[in-house]
């Protein structure tokens, strides 16, 4: 194993730094959203249908980041408002959204990101920090949205444990009535994070398909957005947490890939397994091990009614 | 200002009318959509209509493509009854097709009497095996079974693949990585020119529908969906509930992937499901999880489905048209619920002393 494996690690876990920040801001509102595949999905394909037709990065990446927010939306208008089941609203999320992708990615197949983009998102060296070794070759010599990755980690941090939003967004996830009571705006408050979440998935979305494939590939998120899910609960609703379960994944997706030069005489499917059957076995030991300290917050996926206790 | 109060009193008319109206307008949006395409949302609705029922053939291509989504709603319904949200239908189908194909290439030669049987057991121990593991865990440490589930259908996925382009790959292929096409004494007869996997169907709603309703098992599922302290105090070994009611979900759904294998396919490919475990999740949720009301909702997807193929060569609108359908038509209906669980009336600004 060399050091571009830890590099090539933390391209491939940076889609999934995204998608669980988005996901676990949501669910720190108290809103289980099982809609990230398809948010994810949509943001890759508008992202990527962006990018061809206006080849301007920021747009690319407004469109897709858009287009993950509209599928939050829905989800937040039918739980939220309606007060829907949650599993149920997410996973028509996923449907609808795995449907809208190949449909509005149709004739897409084998399209490329025009070259000037790709250097636009092309790897460059933060000073200093870059000339670490090891460390800095691993971490602060990669693109753009690698580093917006490692902000939007810290930023989340900060906004949930040191401001009073933050602190307001926990209570409404923790014990929504309370949190009414005190006269904070739950509605809002769960709309708003819901939507946050969305921006953050479709951006996850649209990293793979304009960065990391950077071509089409109808279904191109391949389950991550699942994988997304299950990692919230690995990183225990700390985003500071996530930074770390999100490149180790990046390691295990890419690693069935990388060991085939080493001739071992194992199936690369089997291999392919490993994300999933580690984030099995981390669900596992997770929910066998009761430490308070990692628990979901204690309203996730309940539907708030102020008028029925 | 809009008040909003829980309500008991919606008769099973008036929920099946905001039913009704709650797909009326799903189509009514889709239809807009449709219409920015630039086609007429009537000619694109009607000749899907057409598409799925215009001929015998495609009545019958309709029921077949219905089958596997009723077998997997019907697994599935138990399941969510017992709110364990097995999403893992999918993976379930193909493992349950895995044993159901292992059967038939190992005993090519049976006598169909004893054959089929065989490999309807093999399917329905693989998918309950494979349901079972998720559901051992959510017993005993209350594991997410959601993703638990769901990781299970990429295992059994990749292990298909693995099947697929290794150990079963067919020599006689020339390199082609298939797996052998089954004996026929492995297929399933047709009647009445569809694949016997109808008789199984409608045999099996009759059965889930019995069990639910008039056994004490099926009482139990009830119970401890409901609330699982409610079955601890009644008495009931809630864990043992929730395995052997996961156990029957997951061979159910196993079941289905020996049928699709043995009566569609007469093969076993990474295809095998067409998605049939996740679309089978949105009609047994839009068929209240009642047994009876599986088979018309799953008819009425699979028209959508086998009308989907038919728009495309018609129209050039991709097939995946139909999911996005199927996807509004679902976000309609679960928004409508509220409007059967609420009252929601408008009451004048108490200012202007309109309230009483």
């Amino acid at each position: 194993m060399d050091i571009s494996f830890f590099t090539a690690a933390v391209v491939a876990g940076t889609p999934l730094l995204f998608a669980i920040l988005g996901e676990l801001m949501t669910e720190k509102a108290g809103q289980l959203n099982l809609g990230v595949e398809g948010m994810m999905l949509m943001g890759a394909v508008v992202g990527f249908k962006t990018a061809l037709i206006t080849g301007d990065p920021f747009l690319a990446l407004a469109g897709a980041m858009l287009a993950g927010a509209l599928g939050a939306l829905i989800f937040g208008v039918l739980t939220v408002s309606l007060r829907a089941n949650q599993v149920v609203a997410g996973l028509t999320l996923t449907i609808f959204g795995t449907g809208f992708s190949s449909f509005m990615g149709q004739g897409l197949m084998g399209e490329v990101i025009p070259e000037s983009m790709k250097l636009f998102f092309a790897d460059f060296k933060i000073p200093l920090l870059g000339d670490i070794p090891v460390i800095g070759q691993i971490f602060f010599n990669q693109g753009m949205l690698v580093y917006t990755g490692y902000i939007a980690a810290i930023v989340a941090g900060l906004y949930l444990y040191r401001t009073s939003i933050g602190l307001n967004l926990r209570s409404v996830g923790e014990n929504t009535a309370a949190a009414d009571a005190a006269g904070i705006k739950v509605s809002r408050y769960k709309y708003i994070h819901i939507l946050i979440g969305g921006l953050l998935c479709g951006l996850a979305g649209a990293y793979l398909s304009l960065v990391y494939i950077p071509s089409w590939q109808e279904n191109v998120t391949a389950g991550r957005g699942w994988i997304a899910v299950a990692l919230v609960i690995f990183c225990r609703w700390n985003p500071y947490r996530v930074l770390a379960g999100a490149f180790l994944f990046g390691g295990l997706d890419i690693i069935g890939f990388r060991i085939q030069k080493y001739d071992f005489h194992i199936s690369q499917y089997m291999i392919d397994m490993l994300p999933y059957l580690v984030t099995i076995i981390i669900l596992i030991l997770v929910s066998a091990g009761k430490s308070s300290a990692g628990s979901p917050p204690a309203s996730l996926g309940e539907s708030y009614f102020r008028e029925e206790r | 200002m809009i008040k909003m109060s829980a309500r008991t009193d919606c008769s099973a008319k008036e929920s099946a009318a905001i039913r009704g109206g709650a797909i009326i307008l799903a189509l009514v949006t889709v239809s807009f959509f449709i219409m920015i395409l630039g086609h007429n949302p009537f000619s694109v609705y009607g000749s899907m209509i057409e598409g799925a029922f215009g001929t015998v053939y495609r009545i019958t291509e309709t029921l077949r493509k219905s089958i596997p989504l009723i077998v997997a709603s019907l697994g599935i319904s138990l399941a969510f009854r017992l709110k364990f949200w097995n999403i893992g239908a999918e993976g379930q189908i193909m493992m349950g097709a895995m044993g159901a194909t292992f059967c038939a290439l190992t005993f090519p030669d049976l006598s169909s009497w004893l054959l089929l049987p065989m490999m309807g057991a093999a399917s329905i121990i693989c998918g309950g095996i494979w349901g079972a593991i998720p559901a051992y865990f959510r017993a005993k440490w209350r594991t997410n079974e959601t993703i638990f589930t769901l990781m299970m259908n990429y295992v059994a996925l990749k292990w298909l693949t693995y099947l697929q382009y290794g150990p079963w790959k067919d020599p006689a292929a020339l390199g082609f990585p298939k797996i052998p096409g089954f004996s026929p004494n492995a297929v399933l007869p047709n009647v009445f020119g569809l694949h016997a996997g109808w008789i199984i169907a409608i045999v099996l709603v009759i059965i889930i529908h019995l069990f639910i309703n008039h056994t004490q098992r099926g009482y139990e599922i009830s119970v401890v969906g409901g609330s699982e302290n409610t079955g601890r105090y009644a008495g009931m070994n809630v864990k043992a509930v929730i395995i052997y009611t996961i156990f029957l979900s997951g061979g159910i759904c196993g079941l289905c992937g020996m049928i699709e294998a043995s009566g569609v396919n007469r093969t076993l490919s990474v295809g095998i499901t067409m998605g049939a475990g996740y679309t089978a999740i949105i009609t047994s949720w839009l068929s209240s999880l009642k047994a009876p009301v599986i088979p018309v909702v799953c008819v009425l997807f699979a028209a959508m489905i086998q009308g989907g193929t038919f728009i495309q060569m018609a129209f050039q609108i991709p097939q995946s048209a139909a999911q996005i359908l199927q996807g509004t038509i679902l976000f309609f209906v679960l928004g409508s619920e509220f409007f059967v669980r609420y009252r929601v009336s408008f009451i004048k600004n108490i200012k202007a002393g309109g309230e009483k």
